[in-house]
């Protein structure tokens, strides 16, 4: 019964070539190789020797080509020009444009000084360009990594245990028996290893404790959801900690032999009973005890998970504290299914010469306001950008997509443009930032440029290779490139001391007992450990903190004038008529990134708004129905389609990050659903290191008149 | 017939949709065409729910009655397994095939003019490879095997889990599995 095989194709039976890569698609930068079939692009896979990827790229990551393919591009450097007061962009040479550039710098330093130039970056190209910034004489730079996504989790750590979770996150779930997550929905958010260890968790029945007020994907695999009322967490923090010292569940040898305070936190939390939380978190007090007793059961193999994107309601640092003394409770840092300690490859840096040494910190932004903030905040470099008395009167803007990153900040990017003598945009893709640019240089795609060697903390220490596997589509160039050649036009040349790129990489590699060679043949290696990667048990241990313990009441805090211990307040209601605006990932884009991605914009092509079926019943809203949103300060957004669902509470509603682009340039996204950092316009910062609180904004629907 | 199984874990899925990025490029499918393709069914009220993820495609039946209907054989069942291909040189684009499933999985028309659907990767099956789908899945939760091996991973898990295929009354034999 063999059939005629001649008439069905067969992929890959052309001359097969294979080249190593770290994909971009997202910051977790999984280590893959780039197939090509006769020479044609065919497909990224995951290098099996990677621990990030453990040999599977994500959604994103398996759809990396799209980037690479997409027509939409930039494809050559484009220079702002007045057109009998048109504003428009011009192709212009990289001559002209690198010149450009490096004129208005020149003349920024000899009139302002160089500190007055800043740097937004995302992504693994912006080293090249925080590099330069250092040679030119500026140490302003900032990533909304921090104040919009994961800051108060990283301080929070800090301040608790003397360091960060980092990332990629250094927690142990291929071991955990019990997980909590606390409003993180993992298989939604695509961070790989961070999947395939949360499901080796589950192959092995470890217990799920999800925390959201949307029955998210892991929510359906949890043993146990609760759907808390948005904004009480900390509620419920405390009263787990109250059961577990009440009912003397905790770990009792971990507590005294490691941290301090814990007399103080006894006391603390004695009137936060579960009974208290219930009116608070609607979560029932029996409910309570029985997830605490769960916890307790399966501890130290218990994680309760830091989540990533944690700037929700201003108080977020104390959350991620409490989250972090429910840990040591239960004793899971430095434990198996825990937090494990993580390694990196000691790789000593190309040398230069030294940086010129200047005085003015990116924190000089904060005009004395978040006094643990260690990384710069963008929204106080975006507001110290503007007026007479602006700190930055020049950006360099690496693969940020500022109005959809920062909320806050789209109503005032003319603003702020107008302020600036400059505004570098470097990007692959001509998205909504690159228009306020007064210059747009293309970079080329991950699959088409060497870059820095991937050295990032893990199980094992280990660094791996990304090498073009194309040559540069358009006119496209290196960030690499683009650095040194401003470098060199700014008469910073011995900064740049390398021809090529690959130059730095082969003495790098040469120092660890590696070569380009070998790395362009495994993309990845290896290293030993040279340290555990648990806490001997039985041994004292110092901590990076004043005390040298888990500072369970932070000694810190207490001398900044912080509440040492975490305390619940109660976040502001919606007000009739409006509904929690909630907003996450999707396992098919990486936020504003990829909605022009061919393979992702098929698989989604726009978001849609949650929202319960008896909020559906009171509005008349019908399943895929276009409806605009508008938000309590009147910010009515782009339409978008309902999805009327059982699996939200009704007092709020939920969409996903990163679409309603309004770039036109964009020709598959644009126009596509609705943009939910555009509806976040009440936004409460931490007063500890300044993160941009966005779960504080609130929404109803109008009719979509289109 | 050496029968082929694909056994895919709802209890892990967490549809993410890489099983279908992963099959488009690897496959090379045109613009707009998906092979596979991923099913979320919700039950229940708040607060009591639950939700399934389930990655579909051709479940390469036993019983293929697309391949009993072709006219012009180009349905066929590749070298005596219950993988079923189309021969496109062989194929009118009369959907008869279509039709013919009870799984809809053959919707798919080539820009060419011939029905296109799922091979279970059988290029990548005949050198040992799991399909692209299931080699890339994040979550592990799909499998790949030869059905008749009684100590092989896909007919262990069959014994030792719960599971369930999709509309077992058309008497088709689907060989695509989901655990429960």
């Amino acid at each position: 019964m063999t059939g005629c095989a001649a008439g069905v194709r067969r992929p890959g039976t052309g001359e097969l070539t294979v080249s190593p890569t770290i994909c971009d698609i997202c910051f977790w930068k999984c280590a893959g190789i780039v197939y090509k079939d006769g020479g044609e692009p065919w497909k990224v896979v995951g290098n099996p020797n990677d621990l990030h990827s453990r040999g599977r790229l994500c959604t994103r990551g398996t759809a990396g080509l799209g980037a690479y393919l997409d027509p939409d591009r930039l494809k050559t450097p484009l220079l702002r020009v007045d057109n009998n007061g048109n504003q428009r962009f011009k192709p212009v040479s990289w001559d002209e444009a690198l010149e450009f550039i490096a004129a208005r710098l020149r003349k920024l330093a000899s009139d302002h000084g160089p500190e007055k130039l800043a740097l937004f970056s995302h992504g693994s190209g912006g080293g090249h360009f925080k590099h330069l910034l250092q040679a030119y004489g500026s140490r302003s730079f900032v990533a909304p990594s921090f104040a919009q996504c994961r800051g108060p989790r990283e301080v929070a750590f800090k301040l608790t245990y003397g360091e960060g979770v980092g990332s990629p996150d250094r927690t142990d779930m291929e071991h955990s028996r019990c997980i909590v997550l606390i409003g993180s929905h993992i298989g939604e958010n695509l961070h790989n290893s961070q999947v395939q260890t949360f499901a080796a968790a589950l192959h092995k029945k470890a217990k799920l404790i999800t925390v959201d007020p949307r029955f998210s994907v892991p929510a359906g695999k949890s043993d146990y959801w609760l759907p808390i009322k948005p904004g009480t967490d900390i509620a419920l923090l405390l009263a787990w900690m109250h059961v577990l010292i009440q009912e003397d569940l905790y770990d009792r040898d971990y507590v005294t032999r490691y941290t301090h305070g814990f007399t103080e936190l006894k006391e603390h939390v004695r009137k936060f009973t579960p009974e208290w939380a219930y009116p608070i978190t609607a979560i029932p007090a029996a409910r309570i005890r029985e997830t605490a007793r769960v916890m307790a059961a399966n501890a130290p193999a218990t994680l309760i998970h830091p989540g990533r994107h944690v700037a929700w309601y201003g108080d977020d640092t104390q959350r991620l504290r409490a989250v972090a003394i429910l840990n040591a409770l239960l004793g899971s840092w430095g434990r198996p299914g825990g937090y494990y300690q993580q390694e990196k490859v000691a790789l000593p840096n190309y040398p230069i010469p030294e940086y010129p040494k200047i005085t003015a910190r990116v924190q000089d932004a904060n005009r004395g306001k978040y006094p643990e903030a260690y990384a710069g905040v963008s929204t106080a470099v975006f507001d110290a950008s503007i007026g007479p008395d602006a700190l930055y009167k020049a950006w360099i803007v690496y693969g940020t997509n500022l109005p959809l990153t920062v909320p806050g900040v789209a109503g005032r990017l003319q603003e702020a443009a107008d302020s600036l003598d400059l505004i570098v945009a470097i990007d692959i893709q001509p998205c909504e930032v690159t228009g306020y640019a007064d210059v747009i240089l293309p970079e080329c795609t991950y699959l088409e440029r060497y870059d820095t060697l991937r050295n990032a903390p893990e199980r094992r220490p280990s660094l791996a290779l990304r090498m073009p596997a194309f040559k540069p589509k358009y006119d496209s160039k290196p960030g690499w490139w683009i650095a040194k050649q401003l470098g060199k036009r700014l008469g910073l040349g011995d900064y740049f001391p390398w021809k090529d790129y690959t130059e730095v990489l082969e003495w790098q590699l040469k120092q660890v007992g590696s070569s380009l060679a070998e790395m362009k043949k495994t993309g990845v290696k290896v290293f030993p450990r040279t340290t555990p990667m648990y806490f001997t048990e039985g041994t004292d241990i110092e901590f990076n903190t004043p005390t040298g313990k888990i500072e369970i009441y932070s000694t810190q805090l207490a001398k900044l004038g912080f509440d040492p211990l975490p305390k619940y307040s109660a976040h502001q209601e919606p007000p009739p008529d409006y509904y929690r605006l909630n907003y996450g990932r999707a396992p098919a884009h990486t936020f504003g990134r990829t909605q022009n991605n061919k393979y992702l914009f098929e698989i989604m092509p726009e978001n849609v708004i949650w929202v319960h079926p008896t909020v559906a019943r009171k509005w008349d809203l019908e399943n895929g129905r276009y409806v605009r949103l508008k938000n309590q300060d009147g910010v009515e957004s782009n339409r978008i389609r309902i999805r009327v669902t059982e699996r939200i509470r009704p007092d709020s509603v939920f969409m996903a990050h990163g679409f309603g682009h309004t770039a036109e340039g964009l020709r598959l996204a644009s126009g596509r659903g609705a943009d939910d950092a555009a509806l976040i316009t009440n936004i409460p910062h931490d007063p500890i290191m300044g993160a941009s609180g966005m779960r504080a904004n609130f929404v109803t629907f109008l009719e979509d008149e289109v | 017939m050496t029968r082929y199984a694909m056994v895919i874990d709802t209890l892990t899925c967490v549809g993410c949709g890489d099983c279908v990025t992963a099959c488009k490029t690897e496959n090379q499918m045109p613009d707009g065409l998906t092979r596979d393709w991923v099913v979320e069914t919700t039950t229940g009220e708040y607060p009591n729910l639950s939700t399934e993820f389930r990655s579909e495609r051709c479940n390469h039946c036993s019983h293929a009655t697309c391949v009993y209907v072709c006219p012009t054989g180009a349905s066929h069942f590749w070298r005596d397994t219950n993988i079923v291909l189309v021969d496109s040189g062989k194929c009118t684009g009369c959907k008869a095939c279509i039709a013919a499933c009870p799984y809809d999985a053959r919707l798919i028309m080539h820009p060419e003019g011939y029905v296109d659907k799922c091979t279970f990767c059988h290029h990548r099956v005949e050198n040992g490879l799991d399909p692209a789908c299931v080699s890339t899945c994040p979550t592990h939760c799909m499998h790949f095997g030869v059905l008749d091996d009684p100590a092989g991973k896909v007919s262990t898990l069959l014994r030792t889990r719960n599971y369930k295929t999709l509309l077992q009354e058309t008497g088709n034999e689907p060989n695509v599995y989901y655990l429960t």
